[in-house]
């Protein structure tokens, strides 16, 4: 039987690379390989939209997703409103429009 | 008379200022401390960023300064410096017009970054070791089986005021990802994460290599240092480090740890500092005139650099700085002996 002590414990906040499954992010990398390419500059979040309103945090969402972290990233994307600024700012090139649809068409499931 | 130049040190640098000094006539010779000549370059397997192997450099420098028949003193230690020659350990003074200091550098020991249980742990390794493993032809843990998963710690002994290594190595970027990629072609099956804080690709070709990396190769890059790495049961080893991009602690457990360790002086600059009156840069590393048009004179005159001895630097840089170092000793000479 589950005592209820009236607290719970913490989850631990670290990534646990041994454990996370990666083969959704594999998946996404597979259809959208410039995303590997991203060096974590920050430019698409300095120009998001959404950003600008809320704690919507689109390069931390997608590193995240691809650690293999997929808790609450579809909710999350879901405030992108696709305005495809941060397409034109990042300077590796990646569609990072088309990652924010990929990533909600592979993650409506999490 | 055929005026003298005598250099300290037999890597790259001094190889390639003989051979410049030689081709505009002058006698240069040669200090060497080890038993053959090559220097760093020795240890290593394929270069950084076009991977030609590192033997296709330095055959032809060796093989040159045997056929031009630079005079060179091997196994030989140098403990006094002054403009007009050298006096070796075994007492004898080799006389000269001048002197070349190419003495190089030292690599970080990585056994003074107790964290990461290098010497401790059997599968933590570093940079050039990794080098040494792939010459041999093949990578393989302790147990000699093949790693299936690999992460390389870039910054080990550099720019880490605890073990007064306050600059940048400057070549251990490229370094990590040249190695990255090769061991991704040695090894398929394992997968690699490269942990850096920055990742500062210097040179041509080398931001290039860097998305060859990321795309082609599909490298890990995580920005964030590891903090430490501990031995599991079973010989594999768990890190822990931030992944900045995400704000989160990360964890990990891998089969293989390189660390890329960075340049340290010599220990040894101190002792030809303080024999030639000349001064040392902050971080241990011979101090140039200046950082432009006196980047390979020292202080006084008659007395030169090449190559590491003076910053951490790529082997292209050293080669390309050695001929430097060449005409501005030619130079000296001809102005001073009125030529």
């Amino acid at each position: 039987m589950r005592i209820n002590f009236g607290y719970d414990i913490s989850r631990p906040r670290a990534i646990d690379l041994d454990n996370n499954d990666l083969r959704k992010s594999l998946d996404i990398i597979a259809e959208l390989p410039e995303v590997e390419s991203c060096i974590g500059c920050g430019s698409c979040t300095a120009s998001c939209t959404a950003g600008n309103l809320t704690q919507f945090n689109f390069r931390k969402l997608h590193t995240s997703v691809r650690r293999g972290e997929y808790k609450g990233a579809y909710e999350e994307l879901g405030k992108c409103m696709l305005c495809g600024k941060c397409r034109l700012v990042c300077p590796r090139g990646i569609n990072t429009r088309a990652l924010v649809m990929l990533m909600k068409r592979k993650l409506g499931d999490f | 008379m055929v005026k003298r130049v005598v250099i300290i040190g037999g890597g790259a640098a001094g190889m390639q200022t003989a051979l410049e000094l030689k081709a505009r006539g002058l006698e240069p010779s040669i200090i060497e401390r080890d038993i053959e000549l090559g220097g760093k370059v020795r240890g290593w397997h394929i270069l950084f960023p076009t991977f030609t192997s590192a033997e296709e450099v330095l055959r032809p420098l060796v093989e040159r300064v045997k056929s031009e028949r630079i005079r060179c003193f091997l196994g030989q230690e140098v403990t006094a410096v002054a403009s007009d020659g050298v006096m070796l350990r075994s007492g004898e003074r080799v006389m000269a017009d001048a002197v070349v200091v190419a003495t190089g550098f030292t690599l970080f020991d990585a056994h003074r970054k107790q964290e990461y249980g290098y010497g401790l742990y059997n599968n933590v390794i570093t940079s050039v070791d990794l080098e040494r493993m792939m010459k041999s032809g093949r990578v393989t843990l302790s147990d000699g089986s093949e790693p299936r998963r690999i992460a390389i710690l870039h910054c080990v002994g550099s720019r880490d005021e605890k073990v007064g290594q306050r600059h940048c190595s400057k070549v251990c970027c490229i370094t990590g990802v040249k190695q990255a990629i090769e061991l991704r072609r040695m090894c398929p099956e394992a997968d690699v994460f490269n942990f850096y804080m920055d990742i500062r690709m210097f040179g041509p070709g080398y931001e290039e290599l860097y998305r060859e990396a990321q795309e082609r190769y599909n490298v890990h890059f995580v920005r964030g240092r590891i903090s430490e790495a501990a031995e599991t049961i079973n010989e594999r080893i768990q890190i822990k480090a931030e992944d900045t991009l995400t704000g989160r602690p990360l964890r990990m457990t891998v089969d293989l740890l390189v660390l890329l360790v960075g340049m340290s002086p010599n220990y040894e600059n101190r002792d030809i500092a303080l024999s030639a009156g000349l001064p040392l840069a902050p971080n241990g590393f011979f101090k140039a005139k200046d950082s432009f048009l006196g980047a390979v004179m020292s202080e006084r005159e008659g007395i030169f650099f090449a190559g590491a001895a003076t910053a951490p630097k790529s082997l292209a840089d050293t080669l390309a700085e050695a001929s430097l170092t060449a005409s501005a000793v030619d130079a000296y000479l001809k102005r001073r002996f009125n030529e």
